[in-house]
């Protein structure tokens, strides 16, 4: 993981769940962190803007989304192939 | 307490430009989703929508009249036409000031804001048109309706995002139920199929990029579509005294707020809305034959309402019917409870019950009679017609057989 996306990335995750960037865990889960559908829906937005990426995500079914949510970690991975692809 | 009854009907919508024309749509299960045809919609990745084609306004309106009313008005005095024009009504001395118009919009003039936002921001003009005001405003249509047809009663528009057609219709049964009008014009209409009204929906991420299937296992979100319908509702002694034909009569209606999240649906909110038009209604659980359901095609709304259904109907949950005719029309928003009126007149008047369509797989959080896929013919006495809108705000109908 390259340092500044998996930084970037905490750091609108830390500001959704009002927490300090240290205190997120790689493997938390957004249930564990308390974000909300809302707050998700936030949150990508804040990637997209903040990558100039375009983040496959629907909302009514977030589990069938190609964009895998199920940790912290997960998300990293998934911006830093996004970004990828996008310099490629 | 006086007796309501619906005595018009009118409306312009994905479906076609007359009740006719979408009675015949909704009895073969048609679909009138296409690709948007729209400025920028290249732009968007959201690119279907239940857009009102083959529509000309210059067919109806002239070049002045075009000035002043947006697209949300234009389909409203085509329904209210429509709708008056079956009543027979018209409106003279003491008979228009007993008569008034109350309408849904979630939006308003949406289309008038996005063209002139564009002017000023795209465009860098520093000049509108003098009109943008009076166009764009939200209640225009009501505004519009009153005057073309004479009503000088109370008029006013409700918008309760998506449940503001439901809501509309509930204050105008109410205000000839207390007695205080004789007539009223009511209904909804939105028109946000544009750039803007589109994009904002994106931000969302609850839209499907495909078709709107609604109760299916495989649905993929909500898909907008425009339009208008409109209905005059009477006083019964009024209708009869002078002949009318009834369509079918109102009997309950009931709104609750969930007072909870500004999105998630509720589904004690939803239990609590739809128990109460029952008891409005005076009517019981199995009474019901079909209900016509908000049903939007999203995760959130069709499982939420399909628990709240069975909470209040209880094991009459699996005998009764509930479709959802967005499939075919789109969610109209603001305008939506009144285009599905429709579904529920046709189910109490001509004995047919408007399909879910797309629908391709079952959901078990979903286990009711939604009346996959095709038309059905079923004698109903009495149905329901449900709205949930965004906010919390929960409004329901209920309707009985002339």
């Amino acid at each position: 993981m390259s340092t500044s996306v998996k930084d970037k990335v905490i750091e609108i995750i830390a500001e959704q769940a009002v927490l300090e960037p240290q205190d997120i865990s790689l493997d938390a889960t957004l249930e564990d962190l308390g974000i909300d559908s809302l707050q998700l829906v936030e949150s990508i937005f804040a990637i997209e803007e903040a990558f100039d990426i375009q983040v496959p995500f629907n909302a009514n079914d977030p589990s069938a989304s190609e964009f895998d949510i199920s940790s912290v970690g997960a998300i990293v991975r998934a911006v830093e192939g996004l970004v990828a692809e996008q310099a490629a | 307490m006086k007796r309501v009854v619906i005595t018009g009907q009118g409306t312009i919508n994905a479906l076609g430009h007359s009740v006719p024309e979408t009675l015949a749509a909704f009895r073969e299960g048609r679909c009138g989703i296409s690709e948007l045809e729209i400025r920028d919609v290249e732009r968007l990745s959201i690119r279907i929508g239940g857009q009102v084609k083959g529509y000309e306004p210059e067919a109806h309106f002239n070049r002045q009249q075009i000035a002043l009313y947006d697209r949300f008005t234009q389909f409203t005095l085509l329904a209210a036409r429509e709708a008056i024009g079956q009543s027979g009504l018209s409106f003279q001395g003491e008979s228009a000031v007993r008569a008034g118009v109350v309408l849904g919009t979630a939006g308003g003039g949406v289309n008038t804001w996005d063209e002139n936002y564009r002017v000023v921001y795209e465009e860098r003009k520093n000049r509108v048109h003098p009109f943008v005001v009076p166009k764009l405003m939200n209640n225009a249509a009501a505004s519009h309706v009153s005057i073309q047809w004479n009503l000088k009663g109370p008029s006013f528009t409700v918008a309760t995002a998506c449940a503001s057609s439901n809501h509309a219709m509930g204050q105008a049964f109410h205000m000839i139920r207390s007695g205080m009008c004789d007539v009223m014009i009511t209904g909804g209409s939105e028109s946000m199929l544009c750039f803007g009204g589109v994009k904002a929906w994106e931000g969302l991420r609850v839209m499907s990029r495909d078709a709107c299937r609604p109760f299916s296992a495989n649905r993929s979100g909500m898909v907008q579509g425009e339009g208008a319908a409109v209905f005059v509702f009477e006083e019964y002694e009024h209708a009869r005294a002078r002949g009318a034909d009834i369509l079918a009569e109102v009997v309950g209606f009931a709104m609750t707020s969930d007072a909870s999240d500004i999105v998630m649906p509720s589904r004690q909110g939803a239990a609590r809305a739809m128990a109460g038009a029952l008891a409005d209604a005076r009517l019981s659980p199995e009474d019901i034959g079909y209900i016509n359901a908000h049903g939007t095609g999203t995760a959130a709304n069709d499982k939420t309402e399909c628990a709240a259904v069975a909470d209040v109907f209880g094991a009459h949950a699996d005998r009764l019917m509930i479709s959802s005719t967005k499939s075919m029309h789109g969610h109209l928003i603001g305008g939506t409870g009144a285009v599905e009126l429709l579904a529920c007149i046709m189910a109490l008047r001509e004995g047919v019950i408007a399909p879910t369509i797309g629908y391709e797989e079952p959901d078990p959080e979903c286990a009711l009679d939604v009346v996959p896929n095709e038309a059905r013919e079923a004698r109903v006495d009495a149905v329901i017609s449900n709205a949930f809108a965004f906010g919390g705000l929960n409004a329901v109908l209920a309707l009985r057989r002339a």
